[in-house]
């Protein structure tokens, strides 16, 4: 009979993630039992069943519920995000007097509180799109917006843990911060590149604001939206650049990658102030 | 046996560890006292992991502290301000911490039921009295049974009677050799369950060494007043050396006294 | 004796009722005897059945100048070797059905087709796939005619060197029915037709039009499927056309448009489905068209209406989440936009009568951005433009201040 031998960093890989999935479990269970996540739940679920049936057919409350989504989304994952660091500060200070690495504990915790509002989100948003036949009917629709707004929720509650880092003993800074960044990236940037592109109107600027948008998580969604929703006006228009962005899968290729790297960069952050952090 | 050299620490501009030098033997109960501000905290918290220092040595139990973290396996650690997720249970929060450490958690039971806290196990957390949740944070230190026993403000909100008993706790681990530190506020507390004192001021200790050997010096009968004339005397009138025993200490510590 | 006599007479009455049957029929087969089916157009006398057994027969100009009726069985092949066309029929009442027909010739100077129909009436072309053709099915100065459950096909992708699917020129109440277009340069072409009905057909795919009316008064289509056909449909130059219930979908492109009207006068375009075109309903020079109870569902521009379109109606129309409900290029308004429903109107109602108190300007501010910057399309369904175009609409400076739905719906129109 062969022997199993399994090798050191197995082991360790297999602790770690005997660890990881012992916080991200607790902090379900202890999220879950809060009103909070259950009442965010619901208040989507509501919205999507009152959309879907006073709204009309698909893809109306669809696209409804990506503007509300693109909007509040960003917002309500900052806040928790930071609200989470400034309310656990104790308890996550008598974890990281355990013996356990700091990198695992970060982790643990991110994914921990990042995942149940990810997942009251998708679930509040699906349930009634699947009940009104919606989520079968429009399969691709349904399942990029509720993609979208789970990657969006992962991306700002990870941007609000690094805010909370960054600000640990000065809250209001914190939260001002937050609402700040908010307002910039959900609307003052677009009034920006709107701008830009009328000031320097004269000259190919097509190049310019694709970069641009891409550089704003919540115009990245945005575009996705469009490239799903908007894909036969975008057709119509005739620019080079454009059409060879939007027409062939490089748009979506683009935007979701971006996306990824806008998901990556907060937590690779956010993980680097945790483990230089004097707490 | 923790050993501190030249230990530094800053927060931004300010300068809270001043260059610290320190050994602590095993078995030794020390308290740590300081007015606010002095660095106390910064000094448990350097301990700890908590605060990374910007330079010196530290070392525990011959483990030099340089980013890793096993060696926080021989270190309990009693927080001062207890506040946990609140829709946590106890003995939920009780596995949480013991999923964490891959260690048996062999006092549990015994502290449970010292502390009489049975009937709160099934609560969640924000429903126990500040007293229930200070006595989690002794469970949670001492029942992996570790060598090393931090305890900040410990008895602040307990009731005479947990307090006792939480006395009794820390003198059973010190004669079970236990290395243990306590900050407190409450000079006689202190009296009765450390033998030996750090006092800390302004970033440096002032005075590290026994308790009696400190009262003796200061000529006074209770460790409050000690602390008392350690922090009105002015550092040039504390000419008059004395003493320094086994222990190594700053130079500082030296003119004091 | 008297047996004999019934007998002989019982013989006779069979006699007489196989005659038809006997002389009326003429098989044709790989076996033989009758081999070619220009053989057995040669032998049939007018009224004949030509009965046609599987097999592949090679063809060209194959002229049918008596009346036949032409009978595939078990799908035989008629190829033409890519010369020239296949089928000519020159005489009233010609039946074709169940055949493959495929292979005509190619050319820049003759429309070579499958089946050439010219000067006749009363055919019945049905149930034939014919594949990889030049023109499918050519009508020339026909009378009537039917064209039925037809599959025409073909795979040149350039607009110049294809056909049409089913071409009819100059001629009077054709009928086009159930029949399936793919690959084609137009799929249904109609030049001079007057009078067509066109029901049920699927146009797809094809490199321009899926259907074009031109200088084609008085005809009706309904229920057909325009499927991401390079332009989509245009009806131009004509009078007097129905449109209804017909589904416009997918067509795509810088110039593609669900339907594409010009100078179209007294027509009726009802309970269409418009659904992912770049633009739904383009119009140029029309007038007098009723736009009712259509569906207009996530195209890029809803509608595209140019100044020189007058007293066209558009009501009660679904327009559900177009990226631009309308489009003009004047900032007067000439047309009537009524008691429509508007997936982007937000405003309220008071009295509870079902239409909103404020009336709906359809043209968007950000749509006149785009004209101006059209690099500004990217922030489309962006917080910032939805903030410009709420503003534009409670107070209009730029939008065309005539162009607006007095009535608009609150609730879809059913």
């Amino acid at each position: 009979m062969r022997k199993h031998y399994s090798p050191a960093w197995r082991k360790e890989l297999d602790y770690i993630m005997k660890l990881l999935t012992h916080i991200i479990k607790t902090e379900w269970k202890s999220l879950l039992r809060g009103k909070w996540v259950i009442g965010y739940t619901i208040i989507f679920i509501l919205l999507t069943d009152s959309l879907l049936r006073f709204g009309g057919g698909g893809s109306e409350a669809l696209l409804s519920l990506s503007n509300v989504m693109l909007l509040f989304i960003p917002l309500v994952g900052m806040i928790y995000g930071i609200l989470y660091i400034y309310q656990s500060r104790e308890f996550v200070e008598l974890l990281l007097t355990q013996p356990i690495d700091r990198k695992v504990l970060y982790w643990g915790l991110f994914l921990g509180i990042s995942t149940p509002l990810m997942a009251a989100f998708i679930i509040g948003s699906m349930l009634p799109l699947a009940w009104h036949g919606i989520l079968a009917a429009d399969s691709t629709s349904s399942l990029l917006v509720l993609g979208l707004g789970g990657m969006l929720t992962l991306i700002f509650v990870s941007l609000g843990f690094v805010f909370g880092l960054m600000f640990y003993d000065d809250r209001i800074k914190g939260f001002g911060f937050t609402i700040v960044v908010w307002l910039f990236l959900a609307i003052l940037y677009d009034g920006l590149v709107l701008l830009i592109v009328f000031v320097f109107g004269d000259y190919p600027l097509e190049q310019f604001v694709i970069v641009v948008s891409t550089l704003n998580p919540i115009d990245l969604a945005r575009i996705l939206i469009m490239l799903e929703f908007d894909i036969s006006a975008l057709m119509g228009y005739t620019g080079a650049v454009f059409n060879r962005f939007f027409g062939q899968n490089t748009g979506i290729m683009t935007a979701s990658g971006m996306l990824f790297l806008w998901l990556a960069i907060p937590t690779w952050m956010g993980l680097r102030i945790f483990r230089k952090k004097d707490f | 046996m923790i050993e501190i050299q030249n230990l530094k620490k800053s927060f931004g501009d300010l300068q809270v560890l001043k260059g610290l030098n320190v050994t602590i033997p095993k078995g030794q109960a020390t308290g740590i006292v300081g007015p606010n501000g002095a660095g106390k905290t910064t000094l448990i918290k350097t301990i700890l992991g908590l605060v990374k220092p910007d330079s010196g040595i530290l070392e525990v139990n011959g483990t030099r502290l340089n980013g890793d973290w096993l060696y926080r396996r021989d270190i309990g650690y009693m927080p001062q301000v207890a506040r946990y997720p609140e829709n946590m249970r106890v003995y939920e929060l009780l596995n949480f911490i013991k999923g964490l450490r891959d260690q048996d958690a062999v006092y549990e039971h015994e502290l449970i039921e010292q502390f009489n806290l049975q009937s709160e196990l099934e609560k969640p957390l924000r429903t126990l009295s500040g007293g229930n949740r200070q006595k989690v944070g002794a469970i949670l230190a001492m029942m992996f049974n570790p060598d090393i026993l931090f305890f900040d403000e410990p008895t602040a909100g307990l009731d005479p009677r947990s307090s006792h008993k939480f006395k009794l706790r820390v003198k059973k681990e010190k004669e079970a050799g236990k290395t243990i530190f306590i900050t407190s506020h409450i000079m006689s507390e202190l009296e009765q369950l450390v033998d030996h004192v750090i006092f800390i001021l302004d970033g440096n200790i002032r005075y590290y060494g026994s308790m009696s050997q400190l009262l003796e010096l200061s000529q006074e009968e209770r460790l409050e007043a000690a602390i008392a004339r350690l922090m009105d005397e002015p550092i040039e009138r504390t000419g008059s050396v004395s003493k320094q025993s086994e222990m190594k200490s700053t130079p500082i510590t030296l003119e004091i006294a | 004796m008297r047996k004999l006599i019934i007998n002989t007479v019982l013989a006779a009455i069979t006699y007489l009722a196989t005659l038809p049957v006997l002389f009326a029929q003429v098989v044709v087969s790989p076996d033989g005897p009758v081999t070619t089916i220009s053989e057995a157009v040669q032998i049939a006398a007018p009224g004949d059945t030509i009965e046609v057994h599987s097999g592949i027969y090679h063809e060209n100009d194959l002229l049918i100048e008596k009346q036949v009726t032409l009978t595939g069985i078990g799908n035989p092949v008629i190829d033409g070797n890519g010369e020239g066309f296949i089928l000519i029929i020159r005489a009233d009442s010609v039946n074709v059905s169940g055949f493959t027909i495929q292979r005509t010739g190619r050319s820049y100077i003759r429309d070579y087709a499958a089946i050439l129909i010219e000067g006749v009436s009363g055919f019945v072309i049905e149930d034939n796939r014919i594949d990889d053709v030049f023109f499918g099915i050519y009508l020339a100065e026909t009378q009537g005619g039917i064209i039925r459950n037809n599959i025409v096909s073909a795979y040149d992708s350039r607009e110049a060197s294809s056909g049409n699917g089913i071409h009819l020129w100059n001629v009077k109440n054709p009928i086009i029915i159930g029949n399936n277009v793919t690959g084609m340069r137009d799929g249904i072409y109609l030049e001079f037709a007057e009078n067509a009905v066109i029901t049920d057909n699927i146009s797809s795919n094809n490199n321009r039009y899926g259907l074009h009316y031109m200088f084609s008064d008085g005809g009706r289509y309904e229920n057909n499927t325009f499927r991401k056909n390079g332009a989509g449909v245009a009806v131009m130059y004509s009078d007097n056309v129905d449109m209804s219930n017909n589904l416009f979908e997918n067509n795509w492109g810088g110039s593609a448009y669900g339907l594409l009207l010009k100078d179209i006068r007294n027509s009726r375009i009802e309970y269409n489905r418009f659904y992912r075109n770049t633009v739904a309903i383009y119009s140029e020079g029309s007038t007098n068209v009723d736009i009712r109870r259509n569906h207009i569902e996530l195209n890029g521009w809803a509608v595209n209406i140019k100044s020189n379109s007058s007293r066209n109606r558009f009501i009660e129309n679904n327009f559900i989440e177009n990226s631009f409900d309308v489009r003009t290029d004047s900032p007067r308004n000439n047309n009537l936009f009524d008691g429509n429903y508007w997936s982007g109107y937000e405003g309220y109602d008071l009295n509870r009568d079902g239409i909103g108190d404020v009336p709906y300007r359809p043209v968007s501010l950000f749509s006149m951005i785009i004209e101006r910057q059209p690099e500004s399309l990217i922030l489309m369904r962006s917080m910032f433009v939805r903030l410009l175009d709420q503003a534009e609409r409670i107070m209009p400076v730029l939008t065309p201040k005539t162009l607006f739905d007095e009535n608009p719906k609150m609730q879809r129109i059913q």
